[in-house]
């Protein structure tokens, strides 16, 4: 396999790491998360500095900075999730710039607005495609779990989810913990992979990113956010003949979708067994209509 | 007297300046099925908002069992066993029909978050087990067919049904209805009071029905609290209610 295809292949499943979790929060438990680059870059710094600094195994490090952003999740949790709509993701969008200043203002540790040179680059297909399908498994079990009901009610009628006995405000904690946990291991790992970490790199344009690949994909559908994020990382370098021109028409597929398919590319579709079943049977029956048709023809 | 399930004291809410609800005491008997009728927007639906923790009292005490959760969460209340249905039928309308009822089963299983990520023997038995649970809580109430259709596409009738067994899933011990006729009916209307009566005796519950017509409480409750402009205006039987000149005036209305 070519390096360029093993880059796509990598910065793929890296972003699908860091949509998953947030396929889980806005998707599934409805809370609009505009601020993922804030997880993204506590991973990003945390792991690099254990790495460089504490010289501890990549393993360690990955884990460090997966668990400090989930941490960092519960104080910003406290206050921000019982805000309602577009106040939540508004605090969300804040907590993100404002820990890209904080990153950029703690020069002697982070090496402010130039960054981290030298990374080593530990990452490799291997690790990061193991880790992917791992998540997208428990994220895909966690959806149809009691958890993930509980959480898909809340989404639905906060209300009514409540008086049914669902303590709403712990379950959108979780939802918010394990994006936070995976987004801070998406982090590390792209720290590791690139060999050099800025600011400029998680803005709010990384946020944006990272929120249209889950609701391109279909907000209600892990496997929808997993193929997006795929199409999406993919997407660029397809279309890099296109010049100067490839973001423009990167932008307009996106547009295209979302124009023809509000409900994201696959809505709530899930793959499953039973849903290749049902694909399976619609296909047999249809061929076997044509069939007939033959017949009498 | 039988043991008082639900006790409210001189409960009042006020919103800025205007009074919801002014000085309502209640006692509810185990067993008993009693009823708060009034005309619309005489706060009935704030009295159960108050009840379930949706709202927290100016004044007054709420006492269930003899424990005050007047100012305590949603879930914890409906934890300790009183569950509502919504005038406005509250249903999670992307769940099917089965998946409404296994979300309110959420407390007969235990395992934890983590079981959640990945399926152990023991989450896959609590699951079918809730799953056998809540097919024959459909069954009960006759939606089983139903099952695996989205809950947005059922007729109004069977929606309400549908909120209806999922409070049930809960296993409550006081079943606060909403007014579960509004927008049916006289046939419809006239089901689900006889659904209501069976579930009741079914179920061994304690009911408390809001209503705005006359017709569907008459033949259910024990016992019926008129409200008006938030304060009781006359209590009593159906009987007594219904021939009471102060009822006939305020809330029938005279030559209508």
């Amino acid at each position: 396999m070519s390096p360029y295809l093993q880059g796509i292949l990598i910065l793929a499943g890296i972003n699908v790491l860091a949509v998953l979790g947030l396929s889980l929060l806005t998707g599934f438990t409805g809370s609009f998360c505009f601020g993922q680059a804030g997880f993204l870059t506590i991973g990003a710094y945390v792991a690099t500095l254990l790495t460089m600094e504490l010289h501890v195994p990549f393993a360690v490090a990955l884990l460090g900075g997966a668990l400090f952003s989930a941490l960092v999740s519960i104080p910003l949790g406290l206050p921000t999730l019982k805000l309602k709509g577009d106040y939540f993701a508004i605090a969300t969008l804040g907590f993100a710039e404002a820990t890209r200043l904080i990153v950029e203002n703690l020069e002697k540790i982070t090496g402010g607005s130039r960054g981290i040179p030298g990374i080593p680059t530990k990452t490799s297909l291997p690790i990061v495609l193991v880790l992917a399908v791992v998540a997208s498994i428990c994220i895909r079990f966690y959806v149809v779990s009691r958890h993930g009901r509980n959480c898909v009610a809340i989404r639905e009628d906060e209300t009514a989810a409540q008086a049914i006995g669902i303590n709403t405000f712990r379950y959108k904690q979780i939802s918010f913990f394990i994006n936070a946990a995976l987004a801070g291991l998406a982090g590390g790992l792209l720290s590791h992979y690139v060999g050099f970490i800025q600011p400029a790199m998680f803005g709010i344009q990384k946020s944006t990113e990272l929120i249209v690949m889950v609701i391109f994909g279909g907000m209600h559908s892990v496997t929808g956010a997993i193929l997006a994020a795929i199409i999406l990382t993919a997407l660029p370098e397809v279309l890099r003949a296109a010049a100067a021109w490839r973001l423009v028409a990167y932008g307009a597929v996106v547009v295209l979708i979302m124009v023809t398919r509000p409900q994201g590319l696959l809505g709530n579709w899930e793959l499953s067994r039973e849903s290749l079943m049902a694909i399976w049977n619609g296909l047999k029956s249809r061929f076997s209509k044509k069939a007939v048709g033959v017949d009498h023809g | 007297m039988d043991n008082v399930v639900l006790d409210i004291q001189k409960l009042s809410k006020t919103f800025g300046g205007v009074q919801a609800v002014n000085n309502f005491s209640l006692k509810i008997p185990e067993g008993s099925l009693q009823s708060i009728i009034g005309p619309n927007g005489a706060g009935k639906t704030t009295i159960f908002n108050l009840i379930t923790g949706i709202y927290k009292p100016t004044e007054g005490t709420i006492s269930f069992n003899s424990r005050r959760i007047d100012g305590m969460e949603t879930f914890k209340i409906t934890e300790m066993g009183i569950t509502r249905t919504f005038q406005n039928i509250r249903l999670f309308s992307e769940f099917s029909v089965l998946d409404n009822v296994r979300t309110a089963c959420h407390m007969r299983s235990d395992y934890s978050v983590f079981e959640g990520l990945i399926p152990t023997p023991r989450r896959n038995r609590q699951e079918r087990a809730v799953t056998d649970y809540a097919m024959n809580l459909l069954k009960l109430v006759n939606l089983d067919d139903r099952a695996n259709e989205y809950a947005d596409n059922l007729p109004y009738g069977h929606q309400r049904r549908l909120e209806i067994a999922r409070a049930l899933a809960l296993e409550p011990k006081l079943l606060l209805l909403d007014e579960p006729a509004a927008g049916m009916n006289p046939d419809e209307t006239q089901k689900l009071i006889e659904f209501i009566a069976e579930i009741r005796t079914k179920f061994n519950l304690t009911i408390l029905l809001i209503e705005h017509h006359m017709e569907v409480v008459m033949g259910l409750a024990d016992y019926i609290t008129v409200i008006d402009f938030g304060k009781i205006i006359a209590t009593g039987t159906p009987v007594e209610v219904q021939s009471n000149p102060i009822v006939i005036e305020a809330y029938l209305g005279v030559g209508e």
